[in-house]
C-alpha cells in the first residue's frame, strides 16, 4: 500500500518534471557556435534508449554515419563522417546542437535537423507522400535528443 | 616506360582515393544481347554545372542485377514488352484505332524515347512520353487514358523505349521548352520535407556513397521504365520521382502534374548523350 503510493508519487514527480522542464522546439538556447548547453528535457538521457534511436524510426542516424559500436547492425551509410570518437570531438553541449539541428554547426549540412518544427517546404505526413495536418512534432522529442547524445557520449577513442 | 609510370601513379592515386566498400561507378561495359552497346558513361553536357561525367545508374548496381539487364530473355521487363506488343495491335475506343493502324510497326518510333519529354507546339506545352501515348488513346482512338503510372502505361513505355535503346538520350532544352527546364531545375535543388533534402543532396553531392543498404547513383531517367527487383514491376518516372520525394518527409507531387513534368525535363536533359536503356533492371 505505502510502496504503491510511492510509486504513483514518482511517476508523477517524474512526469511533472519532464514537461516542465521541457524546452519546446522554438525556445532553445543555440549558442554562437550551434551549441546548447541545457538538457532540452530538463531530465539525463537513457544511453540504451540512444543506442535504439540510431538504428531505429525518425533517428536512423546509421542511414548516414558509420559506427563502430553498433557494428552488429547491418548497413551503416557514408554520408557522414563516423561517429566514432564523437565525444572525443565534441562536448555534450556541442553534440546535443549538432543533433538538435545540425545546420546551425555545419552550414547547409545535409544533416536533418531533429528538434526543429518550423520553415519546412511541403511538409509531409510522416513517409506517406500525404502533406502533414495539425501541429507539427520534432523528428525526435526532447528526451529522445537527451538519449542520443548521451549515447554519443559513450563514443570515445582515447 | 612513360606509360609504365603513369599507370603505377594512377593506380597509386586510386588506392588512396578508393574508400572501402562500393564507392563510385564500377569499371563494368554494359552490352545487351551481345549486339546493343549501351554508352554507361559520358562527358556531361555544358548544362551541367556540378557534375564532370555521366554515368548510368546502371553502373552503381552489382553484378548480379547488371547481368539480368545484359539479356531480354533474363530481363522481366519484357514481360511488360511483350503485353504491350498485344496493346499495340489492339483496337480500343470508338474511332476503331490501335497504335498500329496509325504508326504501322513499333519501329517506326525508333529515336522517339530519345528526345521526349520535348514542346508540342500544337499543344503549347512541354508533353512527357507517357502524356503523347494518353493524347493519342483520347483524340485518335477516342478510348480511355490510362493512369499515368499504370502498368499498361509502364508497358507500353518499355516498348517503346526498346526500339531506341543504344540511341543517346537527346532532348531539348532551349526555346519554347527552357522555361519548363528552369523550373526543373528549381526543384531538383529544392529541399523538401521533414528531412529537408534535394534531389541534387543525394544524386549529386552523395554520388557513390551508400545511405543505409542503397549505393546512391545520379538519379539518371536513361533507363526508364525500370524493372525492380524490390517491387517485381516495371517503375515508371513519375513514380520513382514520387518514391524519392516521400522519402524525404515531403507532401509529394503527382504524377503527371506540371512540377514532374519539369522535373522530368530537367532530368532527363542530366542524361543527354547517355544511352536509352529502357526497360532497364535495377534494385
Ligand atoms: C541524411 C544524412 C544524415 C543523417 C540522417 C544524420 N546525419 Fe549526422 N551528419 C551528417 C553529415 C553530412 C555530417 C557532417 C557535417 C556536414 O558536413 O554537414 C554530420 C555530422 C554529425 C556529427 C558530427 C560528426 C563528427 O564527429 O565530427 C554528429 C555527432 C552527428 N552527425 C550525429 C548524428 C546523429 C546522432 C544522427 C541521428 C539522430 C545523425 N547524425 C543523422 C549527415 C547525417
Ligand atoms: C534521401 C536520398 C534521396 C533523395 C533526396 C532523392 N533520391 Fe532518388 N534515389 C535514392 C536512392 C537510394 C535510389 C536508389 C539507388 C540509386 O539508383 O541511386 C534512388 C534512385 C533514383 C532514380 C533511379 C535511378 C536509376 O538508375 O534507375 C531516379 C531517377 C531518382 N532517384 C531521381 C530522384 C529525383 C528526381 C529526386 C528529387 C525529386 C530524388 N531522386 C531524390 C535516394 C534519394
Amino acid at each position: 500500500m505505502k510502496k504503491i503510493a510511492m510509486t504513483v508519487a514518482a511517476l508523477v514527480a517524474s512526469a511533472g518534471l519532464a514537461s516542465a522542464g521541457a524546452v519546446a522546439p522554438g525556445d532553445v538556447a543555440f549558442a554562437e557556435d550551434g551549441s546548447v548547453a541545457q538538457s532540452l528535457s530538463g531530465a539525463a538521457g537513457d544511453v540504451e534508449n540512444g543506442r535504439k534511436i540510431m538504428n531505429k524510426g525518425a533517428g536512423n542516424c546509421i542511414a548516414c554515419h558509420q559506427v563502430t559500436a553498433l557494428s552488429h547492425l547491418l548497413f551503416h551509410g557514408e554520408i557522414g563522417p563516423t561517429l566514432d570518437g564523437a565525444a572525443d570531438r565534441w562536448t555534450q553541449a556541442e553534440l546535443r546542437g549538432i543533433v538538435a539541428n545540425a545546420k546551425n554547426v555545419f552550414e547547409g549540412s545535409m544533416m536533418p535537423s531533429f528538434y526543429k518544427t518550423t520553415g519546412f517546404i511541403r511538409l509531409g505526413k510522416a513517409y506517406t507522400g500525404k502533406a502533414h495536418e495539425g501541429e507539427v512534432m520534432p523528428l525526435l522529442t526532447a528526451q529522445e535528443i537527451e538519449d542520443v547524445v548521451s549515447f554519443l557520449m559513450t563514443l570515445k577513442e582515447e | 616506360m612513360k606509360n609504365t609510370s603513369k599507370l603505377v601513379s594512377a593506380l597509386a592515386l586510386a588506392a588512396m582515393t578508393s574508400t572501402p566498400a562500393l564507392a563510385g561507378p564500377d569499371e563494368d561495359q554494359l552490352w545487351v544481347n551481345d549486339e546493343i552497346q549501351m554508352v554507361t558513361e559520358v562527358a556531361a553536357p555544358a548544362h551541367m554545372e556540378n557534375i564532370d561525367t555521366l554515368y548510368s545508374g546502371w553502373r552503381y548496381r552489382s553484378n548480379e542485377t547488371q547481368a539480368i539487364q545484359m539479356d531480354d530473355f533474363e530481363n522481366p521487363g519484357f514481360v511488360g514488352v511483350e503485353n504491350a506488343m498485344v496493346s499495340w495491335a489492339k483496337v480500343e475506343g470508338d474511332a476503331g484505332e490501335s497504335c498500329q493502324s496509325c504508326h504501322g510497326d513499333v519501329e517506326s518510333l525508333k529515336g522517339v524515347r530519345a528526345v521526349y519529354p520535348r514542346w508540342n507546339e500544337a499543344a503549347g506545352e512541354v508533353r512527357t512520353l507517357e502524356m503523347q501515348v494518353n493524347d493519342c488513346r483520347v483524340t485518335r482512338m477516342s478510348a480511355e487514358e490510362w493512369g499515368y503510372t499504370s502498368g499498361p502505361m509502364a508497358n507500353m513505355l518499355a516498348l517503346i523505349s526498346s526500339v531506341s535503346r543504344g540511341m543517346p538520350v537527346n532532348v531539348a532544352i532551349d526555346g519554347p521548352a527552357q522555361a519548363t527546364w528552369e523550373h526543373g531545375k528549381e526543384l531538383y535543388y529544392m529541399r523538401t520535407g521533414q528531412l529537408e533534402l534535394s534531389c541534387a543532396n543525394c544524386h549529386e553531392d552523395s554520388v557513390g556513397l551508400m545511405v543505409r543498404a542503397d549505393h546512391l547513383s545520379q538519379g539518371q531517367i536513361n533507363g526508364f521504365p525500370t524493372y525492380r527487383l524490390k517491387n517485381t514491376k516495371l517503375n515508371t518516372v513519375h513514380a520513382r520521382f514520387k518514391g524519392c520525394v516521400r522519402d524525404t518527409r515531403a507532401q509529394t507531387y503527382k504524377p503527371g502534374s506540371a512540377e514532374f513534368i519539369a522535373l522530368e525535363l530537367y532530368v532527363a536533359s542530366r542524361g543527354n548523350g547517355l544511352s536509352v536503356e529502357g526497360p532497364s533492371v535495377r534494385n
